[in-house]
């Protein structure tokens, strides 16, 4: 029997119709004999638009659908909801690309795209009349979430996740929450104290009878799909009784091991047996078994002695737990440029060039100078200070092409910071553009710099030496095309943010996608920000991209509502628009298996064939095309109905 | 050429006395330049407006007193009220002349003596003040 088949045509304003005939491609399609309705409009996706498609599927009884217009990415969906609500089934409606495929492309030959947009329409019909009506695949899911990393973005994200009422699984590597915000004095463009804020969130999260915190903890391995995956914890030895320990810190200050620590950029010393900051939350220590004696050679068992909680266990091993979820969220943040690949402005030789986060300790009251700005090589305070911005950012031949977004407001902070505690000094800033793009960056930045008087010069640093007990810096201010030279007491550096290590090994783990830099990438820039480009994996912070605190957090608390959306309901529902194996044909011979991508297809034994796990297919068509019996397809783009809109075309 | 900075000559007396003078914070300058892409006069003069004030902020006094700007300066003011951030620059241009003038050290000024008879009296006020205001070189 013939079907009845109904053409759309939009203009999308002039977009498609100032170089497509609309008006004569509606009339050709329309004398095809099972085209009962061909119209254009001049938007489709319209409210309008949408009610021509239904009172036609209505009154003309239509059982197929092709809308000429924009990508399927944009309104395929809308249109399929519009079908659906005359009661066909969505998958009979097709879309027919005919704007960034053909009017897009073809502006100035408006003959030859009229043509080519009266042929994509046919072979989309040829599609149609082929097309089976589908249902989506409905999967159970697992109402819990998994966190990935605990510095803000993790506990924004899991805050918000366990206050809608879902169990949450937070997963830090470290030994206790905050990441990078832990470590920062003030923040940018208030001035707030950075720590005040976070601590009470970090407690907020230790005691939430929602959030299963695992600090010094990794994820080891990921199995499954979004609503079902399936995870396996690994729990690094503290070697500290958690539940016995009471945080009283006699251990710490009888520990007679130090070490430089990491969390103080190098500049303080740490214990083998240690929290990672004071007040840290957990408030718990942990042995670093590379430093403590008792592992090196058994020599010291101080720490022991002195723990009236008996709390301390050598004996205690890794743990691997077994957890289930429904979604995770990847909130790993980031590192600065490592010194070691920097090569430049003296970075890692002179003890006087440091970095943004190691001023953030220097001027944190309880890092290692208790606030205090001063020289690491002398104590001195110093008087020429230098900033340098746009440190292997935005330096696309050497290093990073991108701009690390923080560093132009940390370093006004700084600078101002820094004229406060010295007021007869001068701070020097080297700029190539001040970025100040959020609510009261700019007022900030032009209020301090009136009022401390911090003199930015636009210009990049070509050299930074040492010289009689100071660094000397070589630069340029092309405002005035004058080449300057300050001779500094100090230099601050503000290095390009980086992924965080290990960041590509877990992406693997996930089957998310890193971008060529190492950040997480996104569904879509600008319409999926927070979705990564695999179903139930989601991003927040800055481990998609470099940004600031208040970014950071809004970012969090969007993944964490998109996937509150995704388990408000028991069932997932799926695109049915995936691949099918006719079982009479398959040999069994298992190429589709080693292709597929995402682990959907599966050899079941007793049968001896491949088979398709509908929940975990994305509908890629890889195991089609390597298929060397022709035994599996894709639902709604067979070769037949492929075969058929080629031929529309030759 | 090359200058160097250190805290003593940035933003130095000099500075500090033209800030005084004109009642302006040259820090405000974001060097955004519509001084002088509004200024009448700019065409003829040595640099820019926003050049001198850069020269000032940096302490650089030979190379801020030695163009010609503020001596072509006309006080019109279209500076002053196309400024985004609200600096008086005709002021700072006041200001720059000041500073030479009360140095005393240039001679090459008009001899109010040697004037015409009656001819200080013919003059209209404002062309007396700007006159002397800017009656050397």
């Amino acid at each position: 029997m013939k079907k009845r088949l109904g053409v759309f045509i939009c203009h999308c304003g002039v977009n498609i119709a100032g170089t497509v005939d609309v008006k004569s491609v509606a009339e050709k399609i329309g004398k095809i004999e099972d085209v009962a309705h061909s119209t254009d409009y001049i938007y489709m996706c319209s409210d309008p638009g949408q009610q021509i498609i239904r009172d036609a599927i209505r009154e003309k009884s239509l059982d197929g659908v092709v809308v000429a217009c924009c990508s399927p990415s944009m309104h395929e969906n809308t249109f399929r909801k519009a079908v659906r609500s005359q009661g066909m089934n969505p998958y009979l409606c097709e879309i027919a690309n005919i704007r960034e495929q053909c009017s897009w492309v073809h502006q100035k030959e408006k003959e030859e795209a009229t043509q080519k947009a009266e042929e994509i329409i046919q072979a989309t019909l040829e599609k149609v009349r082929k097309n089976d009506p589908l249902e989506a695949i409905s999967v159970a899911i697992n109402r819990r979430v998994l966190v990935i990393g605990g510095g803000i973005a993790g506990i924004t994200a899991s805050l918000d996740l366990a206050e809608g009422g879902y169990e949450v699984i937070l997963l830090e590597r470290e030994e206790a929450l905050g990441g990078h915000m832990a470590q920062l004095s003030r923040t940018f463009p208030d001035l707030d104290p950075a720590f005040s804020g976070l601590h009470l969130k970090a407690l907020e999260v230790e005691k939430h009878p929602k959030i299963h915190l695992y600090c010094y903890s990794e994820l080891e391995e990921v199995k499954g799909y979004v609503g079902n995956f399936e995870l396996i914890l690994r729990k690094k030895a503290t070697s500290v009784n958690e539940k016995k320990c009471t945080g009283c810190g006699l251990c710490i200050e009888n520990c007679p091991v130090e070490f430089a620590s990491v969390f103080e950029r190098g500049m303080g010393m740490r214990k083998a047996i240690d929290t990672l900051y004071p007040s840290s939350v957990p408030n718990k220590p942990v042995i670093h078994r590379e430093h403590c004696r008792f592992f090196i050679d058994g020599s010291c068992h101080r720490c022991e002695e002195v723990c009236p909680e008996k709390a301390i266990d050598f004996k205690q091993e890794d743990e691997r737990i077994l957890e289930k979820v429904g979604a995770i969220v990847v909130a790993t943040g980031y590192e600065l440029y490592p010194k070691e690949k920097l090569g430049e402005y003296g970075y890692g030789e002179i003890s006087d060039v440091i970095d943004g986060i190691a001023f953030e300790r220097m001027i944190s009251p309880n890092g290692p100078t208790k606030g205090k700005i001063i020289r690491p090589s002398d104590g001195k305070v110093p008087k020429e200070m230098v900033f340098i911005q746009c440190v292997a950012s935005r330096d696309p031949d050497r290093y990073m092409p991108y701009c690390s977004r923080i560093c132009c407001m940390y370093t006004a902070k700084h600078a101002t910071i820094y004229k406060e505690q010295v007021p007869d000094g001068q701070p020097y800033i080297f700029y190539m553009d001040v970025r100040s793009d959020c609510k009261g960056y700019e007022e900030f930045l032009q209020k301090t710099i009136e009022e401390k008087g911090l003199l930015y010069l636009r210009g990049r640093v070509s050299k930074v030496f040492q010289d009689d007990g100071r660094v000397r810096v070589l630069g340029v201010d092309t405002l005035t095309g004058k080449m300057v030279e300050v001779a500094a007491d100090m230099v601050v550096l503000a290095t390009a943010m980086i992924p965080s290590d290990g960041v590509k090994d877990l992406a693997a783990k996930l089957r998310a996608t890193v971008d060529r830099h190492g950040f997480l990438t996104e569904a879509h820039i600008k319409l999926y920000p927070v979705e990564s480009s695999t179903k139930g994996i989601y991003l927040a912070g800055c481990g998609q991209s470099p940004k600031d605190i208040s970014d950071t957090v809004s970012q969090a608390s969007a993944t964490a509502s998109k996937i509150q959306a995704l388990l408000s309901t028991d069932k997932l529902l799926q695109d049915p628009l995936i691949a099918f194996v006719d079982e009479g044909i398959c040999s069994g011979c298992g190429i589709c298996v080693e292709i597929c991508p995402y682990e959907a297809r599966e050899m079941e034994p007793h049968r001896g064939i491949s088979v398709v796990h509908s929940a975990l297919c994305q509908g890629c068509g890889a195991c089609i095309a390597s298929c060397p019996n022709n035994a599996c397809e894709l639902r709604n783009a067979s070769a037949n109905q492929v075969i058929r809109m080629l031929d529309t075309f030759i | 050429m090359k200058i160097e900075l250190t805290r003593q000559k940035v933003h130095n007396e000099f500075t500090k006395k033209v800030e005084l003078i004109s009642g302006q914070n040259l820090f405000a300058c974001y060097q955004c330049g519509n001084c002088t892409a509004g200024c009448p006069v700019s065409f003829a003069m040595d640099v820019g407006p926003h050049e001198v004030i850069r020269y000032t902020l940096l302490g650089l006094e030979e190379e801020a007193l030695g163009v010609n700007t503020f001596w072509l300066c006309a006080s019109c003011l279209q500076c002053t009220s196309r400024c985004p951030k609200g600096i008086d620059i005709a002021r700072v241009m006041d200001a720059l002349r000041m500073v030479v003038l009360r140095k005393k050290e240039r001679r090459d000024h008009i001899q109010i003596p040697e004037f015409p008879e009656g001819f200080l009296e013919r003059l209209p006020q404002i062309a007396f003040i700007s006159g002397f205001r800017k009656f050397l070189s």
